[in-house]
């Protein structure tokens, strides 16, 4: 519980009304489920364990992370479960791991989606953050390793990249602590509803495609008109994705 | 009534997948990236004073382009293993004498003085001891010059560009492009490389990469084609060119490893392990001048150390084996001499020989001491035995003495070529097999892992044979 201090933002009232507080591995009662996605590599179990307070194994080899991890924190009160979700670099194919992710955003519904993205490699991170957010509304981008970025002399403009993908946009370096303040500030607003993303959809698409999209999502919208992904579900029944189309006739979807 | 609407999307989409055809998954993906781009574009800013990623996409133009990416990788690839064959020589001359020359004759006098029985003696010292200083006098130099160059390679960052340049090749084969990573893995050891698959997600490929990668030669193999195409290949060209022609073989048989495990790996695909190929993403990391001392040092440690003390762990107890099955007699024949005898057969229409099949099996623990048992058991079955008794692998000062004992053996250039061609292929070493069955918890495909390159050896040695006999 006592950590230590890594932003004048931890210690001021305002910002830290009733206080964080780490809960481990303790996730009974949550008011909030939080996933955590993002490419491999990116410092995505650094900043699970920075949230709570967990140890978890952080290693570089892909593959070694099996267990899905979840843990959880306090803030203002309200109980925050965290799963971190296996990295992957897309949703698209086939992998287990991906699969995993996909299942949990979609089926899941988790009231906040954190996506962890590597500051240095942000183009081809933007692949994942684009389909995330075909899938889902509520999602914050915690833009991470912004030590190395520097470093780098790599400068992103965050307001600009928070408009363009609709989403907040948090600047962090988790292996320092820094920018976790921020980050968990970002979600509890989301989760509470006090911040309303605009998530940006897929638009360089050839028109036929569009077109396709858009005839299809307009049926599941009638049938539907509750659902948020309308255009993502378009996608996967052009697809032809299996899951998908039995996740629709069971009525998993909504 | 629900249903019936959900029925009718379903039949739109299908309706729409026709029409908009073969490309949407491309085209979304295209999509996406474009899409990625123009957000990048907006929001992040590079200073371009920062010439290490530039001149990372030089290199990377040329490393991975279409005219020069194979080249570079082959003479990457000769470059290394001539350094191997050449750096190699004199050190292991050096052990060679210091181990088999001056300590076996003081180990001998000093189990004479304190009157060790005769067999408790060749059973350790003939045995054991000269097995484990042979396999030290040969493999440790050139694995301490073949590693640290191996790992220098992997730290700079060219490993996966290797990946890069052979992707589309193992797509077209239907396996997963990160099964050119564990390959080049398994040039080091198979085992490793069978435990390098975990980076490969989908089951199905994974399965085809742990079946192929014995198609890498590994460590334990690269010194027998060495040594074998030094002493055949290289003669049969002017001396001038001998080295490169025994290079040049090397290389042609790790290169057909190469094109088996294309071979096999679509094979399987088409036949037991159909599926679709997953698309992944590779990350070309940023070279990185290697840190020399160190990374000398960490393979030397962790990779050098470790496949040693395996060979010398395993080597020991066959040296017994070998030495028990040359003394120990039924009627008038050792064991040794009986099994070569029967298998001597069969081993002509391979064009290899009893003593070459006998040497495969006892070796199944360790390749590294295939050639070390084929020149002991010849000895026993030709009777030359440089006057050390039977089952004892004497020293063999020069390159030029084993030739000559192969040659006494009734070794041709046939024989020679099959047995590159057979190192190549055949069963895993046995640790292989036990890390096989422990990644894929199933004895099936450990069985068919282990058999199948042997039925491909049988297979191309006998067509081999054959056709060398009709020829000449």
């Amino acid at each position: 519980m006592d950590a230590k201090v890594k932003s004048a933002c931890e210690t001021c009232a305002h910002f830290n009304a009733d206080g964080l507080k780490k809960l481990g591995i303790n996730t009974t009662n949550v008011d909030f489920v939080v996933a955590l996605a993002g490419n491999p590599n990116t410092g995505k179990s650094t900043v699970f364990n920075a949230l709570t307070g967990l140890r978890q194994h952080t290693g570089n080899w892909p593959g070694k992370t099996v267990a899905r991890a979840e843990g959880g924190f306090e803030y203002n009160n309200q109980k925050f479960k965290l799963i971190d979700l296996p990295g992957t670099y897309s949703l698209l194919s086939t992998s287990d791991d991906e699969e995993a992710a996909r299942d949990f955003i979609l089926f899941g519904k988790p009231d906040v989606t954190v996506i962890v993205a590597d500051a240095n490699r942000l183009e081809r991170n933007l692949n994942l953050v684009l389909q995330i957010l075909e899938i889902t509304d509520k999602a914050v981008l915690c833009l991470n390793l912004m030590d190395e970025a520097k470093r780098n002399h790599i400068t992103i403009d965050q307001r600009t990249l928070a408009r363009d993908l609709g989403i907040p946009v948090v600047a962090t370096s988790a292996r320092f602590n820094e920018g976790i303040p921020e980050l968990i500030h970002a979600i509890s607003e989301i989760a509470n509803g006090n911040i309303i993303c605009k998530p940006h959809r897929i638009k360089n698409v050839p028109s036929n495609i569009e077109n396709a999209v858009k005839t299809l999502s307009e049926e599941i919208e009638k049938e539907f008109p509750k659902i948020p992904n309308s255009r993502w579900i378009a996608f996967r029944l052009l697809e032809g994705d299996t899951q998908i189309i039995n996740a629709l006739r069971t009525g998993e979807l909504v | 009534m629900a249903n019936k609407s959900i029925e009718h999307i379903l039949e739109l989409s299908n309706e729409l997948r026709w029409q908009i055809g073969d490309d949407f998954h491309d085209n979304l993906t295209e999509g996406i990236y474009a899409d990625a781009a123009q957000i990048v574009g907006d929001a992040v800013q590079v200073d371009n004073s920062k010439k290490r990623f530039r001149l990372d996409r030089q290199i990377d133009k040329i490393v991975t382009s279409k005219t020069f990416g194979f080249p570079i990788m082959f003479l990457i690839l000769a470059t290394v293993l001539w350094l191997t064959i050449v750096g190699a020589n004199y050190p292991s001359s050096l052990l060679a004498e210091l181990l088999l020359d001056n300590v076996h004759p003081v180990l001998k006098s000093f189990a004479a003085s304190i009157s060790m029985p005769w067999w408790l003696d060749g059973f350790l010292i003939d045995g054991v001891y000269l097995a484990v200083a042979w396999v030290i006098a040969v493999m440790l130099p050139p694995m301490a010059i073949f590693f640290p160059m191996f790992t220098l390679l992997e730290d700079f960052g060219y490993l996966p560009r290797v990946a890069f340049n052979l992707d589309s090749l193992f797509k077209k084969s239907g396996a997963h492009g990160k099964q050119a990573l564990t390959m080049t893995m398994g040039f080091g050891c198979n085992a490793a490389g069978v435990v390098a698959t975990r980076i490969i997600d989908s089951p199905r490929e994974r399965l085809i990469a742990i079946i192929t990668n014995n198609f890498s030669l590994c460590n334990g193999r690269w010194p027998t084609q060495i040594l074998i195409a030094t002493i055949f290949i290289g003669a049969v060209v002017p001396p001038a060119f001998s080295s490169l022609a025994s290079l040049l073989a090397v290389i042609g048989i790790a290169v057909l490893g190469m094109a088996f495990m294309f071979l096999v790996s679509w094979a399987l695909t088409k036949t037991m392990l159909k599926g679709e190929v997953s698309t992944f993403n590779l990350e070309l990391p940023p070279y990185r001048p290697p840190r020399f001392w160190k990374t000398v040092y960490t393979s030397l440690i962790d990779r050098t150390a470790i496949v040693l003390w395996r060979a010398i762990v395993f080597a020991a107890p066959a040296g017994a084996v070998i030495w028990l099955i040359s003394n120990i007699f039924i009627g008038n024949e050792s064991i040794a001499a009986w099994t070569i005898h029967s298998l001597d057969g069969f081993g002509f229409l391979l064009g290899l020989n009893g003593v070459i099949l006998l040497a495969y099996i006892v070796a199944i623990p360790a390749n590294e001491i295939v050639i070390p048992t084929i020149l002991m058991l010849t000895v026993l079955v030709t009777g030359i035995d440089g006057g050390s008794g039977a089952g004892v692998m004497f020293e063999l000062d020069s390159i030029t003495a084993t030739g000559d004992i192969l040659r006494a053996g009734g070794w041709t250039l046939l024989t020679a070529i099959n047995l590159m061609l057979f190192s190549l292929l055949h069963n895993p070493c046995s640790t292989t097999i036990y890390t096989i069955y422990k990644e894929t918890k199933s004895l099936k495909w450990t069985v068919f892992a282990s058999l199948m390159p042997v039925v491909l050896g049988f297979i191309v040695t006998f067509l081999v044979a054959q056709f060398w006999r009709i020829i000449f």
